[in-house]
């Protein structure tokens, strides 16, 4: 039956993380993206949140919980709202734990589950963008060959979070027989990571280029065993995308409204004008209408069904708008809106990544 | 919990519209379109068979908000309606505001009248003959500007007496000359009291002083009548008068503000109609597009994808998005919640969404767009009022504006 109203359990969620989004995230927010980097405090205080433990079994010493990707889309939202880099940082290590839970083997999670279910904050990752214009996900140009009972990895991957760190690269690369995905440790031979990406936004997140040259490893080490479908992985990205960008659309948004009810010209508040109001009323309808398509597509997936169509529409969608929405909200600042004094600049690089960048976040 | 899976009972009264759409609407779509001020009685009169036993062809509101507590199983009957109002406007627009039913006059008695009122009024859609009910706010010199109109009411003995002069009025012919049913008209007690003076009266089919002077010539939705209503000394009984007729000493809009909140309830209706044409639109282009061997590949590389396939994908987006603003509008409604500013969003949304989507169907299908043989064309011109009655664009985007300021209308004009 048709209901748009979170459960109790994910309004406390929801309320949790905007807290922490307001409190801990935004503060650090320009010095973040101004000097490249996560303060040392956040992922401690992330991880006390316990978004990754949540969804891992008692038995590898998680919370228990289901994972849900609707509950996925509302902590991605609120967090992306305090900060996008920051956000997708403290996030990272569920590139690597959902894909374990929704399709690893008993072998694979309890050799891995255990390592992020532990007190303290472990980074994971995924690789899967490449540097190429025409990259495809669902068919990568990375490489896995059968070799005896192994496989064998070549392939160059970029903007992969907090590489550097990983305790394991769950890397995306095509098979013989379809889309495989690989659990590949940093130090293993062949892997080299590159240097640090320079992006023009969400540059407070460690990404890197990872490069894959005749990498070995067992059979075992593939996500699935004999493999899995995947599709719904890569949906699952394309949904957080679009969840994520709710947040830095919602960000501006706030920010640009609250600026034009402060700032006067020709005797009142720029907001009494509608060729501003108007700017705002739109980016309200659009923030709703992207929220809105993001929890259809990860309803979807909860329910287990086809959610391809959906998922890549509501990114495909939220990309647009949320460009748009920071865009105008830049706009509304007039000229203090081009100064870094001011967060709307942040937020327009930012909102630049969504229609570019994938596989930053699961649900 | 949030949740987007329909009840059966949705599912199958959906089914049952639908073929209502297909095989009743859609035949006659074109003939009504090109013979404008042609009735469809077959059709009215089969949809008037159909509307007494069932509450499928968008009446709007009849204050009865019971039913939707019992079905505790299945979506209230706001969502239920906007639903149906979609699929038949899929069928055709024009002819599912020609269905007769109470309409906004009868969402106006539902939302202001009194008990006995709504009887009086609204007993008289369960008999036999085919009836209508209309609403007559608009004016030559007020449209969105409801607050300045000119007709006036004033008492004489146990009267009222009406003068001055509708326009736009949907099914007027219907309501005030052709059936039984009744116009609600919106007039001033007091003009020196603004907003605070008006009310709406119920005037009844046939009433002497009563004229329609025109039925409008449109760019679309000509199944539809829009009537213009001329009302010289037109005298209504003194209890046909929705609400108090006390103006407040103290300049007050309450009485204005609770008519004016009708609308929070068919906004939703209204975006949902647009929603249906949007699909038309949407539907034929797809099904056009792949007797050519074009389908769209929605997990393809974006860089990859024809200006075909973006073009489409992006129609659809725009109109998911439209009905699930929609959806929660109405679901608001049937949980009691307040949703003037989700109202206003999804018809804001679904105005523009639905002039675009068939603006670029026709763009899209070259000259099996522009061309009459098709309906494609017609959509378009069908679309376009979407954006403009129930509130305009411009309108509904100051209500919200507004909503999310905090501003009053003083504050934001």
């Amino acid at each position: 039956m048709v209901n748009f109203s979170p459960s109790e359990e994910q309004e406390l969620l929801r309320q949790t993380l905007a807290s922490f989004s307001r409190d801990v995230l935004r503060p650090h927010l320009r010095e973040s993206d101004e000097k490249n980097f996560v303060p040392a405090e956040i992922p401690p205080k992330a991880w006390e949140l316990g978004l990754v433990q949540e969804s891992l079994p008692e038995s590898v010493g998680g919370f228990g919980g289901t994972r849900s990707a609707l509950s996925g889309v509302l902590a991605i939202e609120e967090l992306a709202y305090g900060g996008l880099g920051l956000g997708l940082h403290v996030l990272a290590p569920r590139l690597v734990t959902v894909p374990l839970l929704a399709v690893g083997t008993e072998e694979q999670k309890t050799q891995w589950l255990p390592k992020f279910a532990g007190t303290e904050f472990v980074a994971g990752t995924a690789a899967i963008t490449e540097p190429r214009w025409d990259f495809d996900a669902a068919n990568p140009a990375t490489r896995a060959e059968h070799a005896g009972g192994d496989w064998v990895l070549n392939g160059i991957k970029c903007y992969v979070p907090l590489a550097q760190d990983a305790a394991v690269i769950l890397v995306y690369a095509a098979t013989p027989e379809g889309l495989g995905a690989f659990l590949v440790e940093p130090g293993a031979k062949g892997v080299t990571i590159g240097e640090r990406e320079k992006m023009m936004g969400v540059k407070a997140l460690d990404t890197y280029r990872v490069i894959l040259d005749g990498v070995r490893v067992p059979a075992s080490a593939r996500l699935g065993g004999d493999g899995a479908d995947l599709v719904p992985l890569l949906d699952a990205m394309r949904v957080a995308s679009a969840a994520a960008a709710v947040g830095v659309g919602r960000a501006a948004y706030d920010y640009s409204r609250e600026y034009a009810k402060e700032r006067k010209a020709f005797g009142q508040a720029i907001a009494q004008k509608q060729a501003i109001a108007f700017m705002l009323s739109n980016m309200a309808i659009e923030i709703d209408a992207m929220r809105l398509l993001a929890w259809e597509a990860a309803w979807r997936l909860d329910k287990g069904l086809p959610a391809t169509r959906e998922a890549c529409l509501a990114r495909r969608y939220a990309a647009d708008q949320v460009l748009k929405i920071a865009d105008n909200a830049l706009q509304v600042l007039g000229g203090h809106g081009y100064i870094r004094d001011h967060l709307v600049e942040l937020f327009l690089r930012d909102a630049r990544a969504f229609a570019i960048v994938d596989g930053l976040a699961i649900v | 919990m949030i949740d987007f899976e329909l009840s059966d009972q949705t599912r199958n009264a959906r089914k049952m519209t639908h073929m209502v759409a297909e095989q009743m609407m859609r035949p006659i779509s074109r003939h009504c379109d090109e013979n404008e001020h042609e009735k469809p009685w077959d059709f009215i009169n089969a949809m008037w068979n159909v509307s007494k036993s069932t509450s499928m062809t968008g009446s709007s509101n009849d204050g009865k908000s019971k039913e939707a507590k019992e079905e505790k199983k299945a979506e209230g009957r706001t969502l239920a309606m906007v639903m149906a109002v979609e699929e038949l406007c899929w069928g055709d627009v024009g002819l599912y505001l020609s269905i007769p039913n109470p309409g906004l006059g009868g969402a106006a008695v539902a939302a202001a009248g009194t008990p006995e009122q709504k009887e009086r009024f609204l007993a008289r859609f369960k008999g036999d003959k085919p009836t209508w009910g209309a609403m007559a706010i608009t004016e030559p010199s007020a449209g969105s500007d409801s607050a300045a109109i000119q007709a006036t009411a004033r008492r004489e003995g146990d009267h009222w007496v009406l003068n001055g002069t509708k326009i736009f009025c949907t099914s007027g012919l219907m309501a005030a000359e052709k059936s039984e049913g009744f116009v609600v008209v919106w007039a001033s007690l007091d003009r020196s009291a603004g907003r605070g003076g008006i009310r709406a009266f119920v005037v009844d089919a046939g009433t002497p002083g009563m004229y329609v002077t025109k039925v409008e010539e449109k760019l679309g939705i000509r199944a539809s009548d829009t009537a213009t209503i001329v009302l010289e000394d037109c005298k209504v009984p003194l209890d046909n008068i929705l609400g108090s007729a006390e103006i407040p000493k103290e300049k007050s809009s309450q009485g204005f503000k609770g008519v004016m909140a009708t609308f929070d309830a068919t906004r939703p209706i209204v975006a949902a109609s647009a929603l249906g044409v949007a699909r038309a639109a949407l539907d034929f282009t797809r099904d056009t597009l792949k007797e050519h061997g074009i389908e769209v590949r929605y997990g393809a590389p974006p860089q990859t994808l024809t200006v075909l396939e973006r073009d489409f994908m992006e129609m659809e987006a725009q109109v998911q998005a439209a009905r699930l603003l929609t959806w929660r509008a109405a679901w608001m409604i049937d949980q009691g919640i307040k949703n003037n500013l989700e109202a206003s969003m999804c018809k804001a949304k679904a105005g523009l969404v639905v002039t675009w989507v068939t603006q670029k169907a026709v763009e899209l299908l070259g000259p099996l767009g522009y061309s009459r043989e098709h309906l494609v064309e017609k959509w378009m011109r069908d679309a376009k009022i979407s954006d403009i009655y129930e509130g305009t664009q411009q309108i509904n985007q100051l209500i919200i504006a507004r909503r999310i300021l905090g501003y009053s209308s003083e504050a934001l004009r």
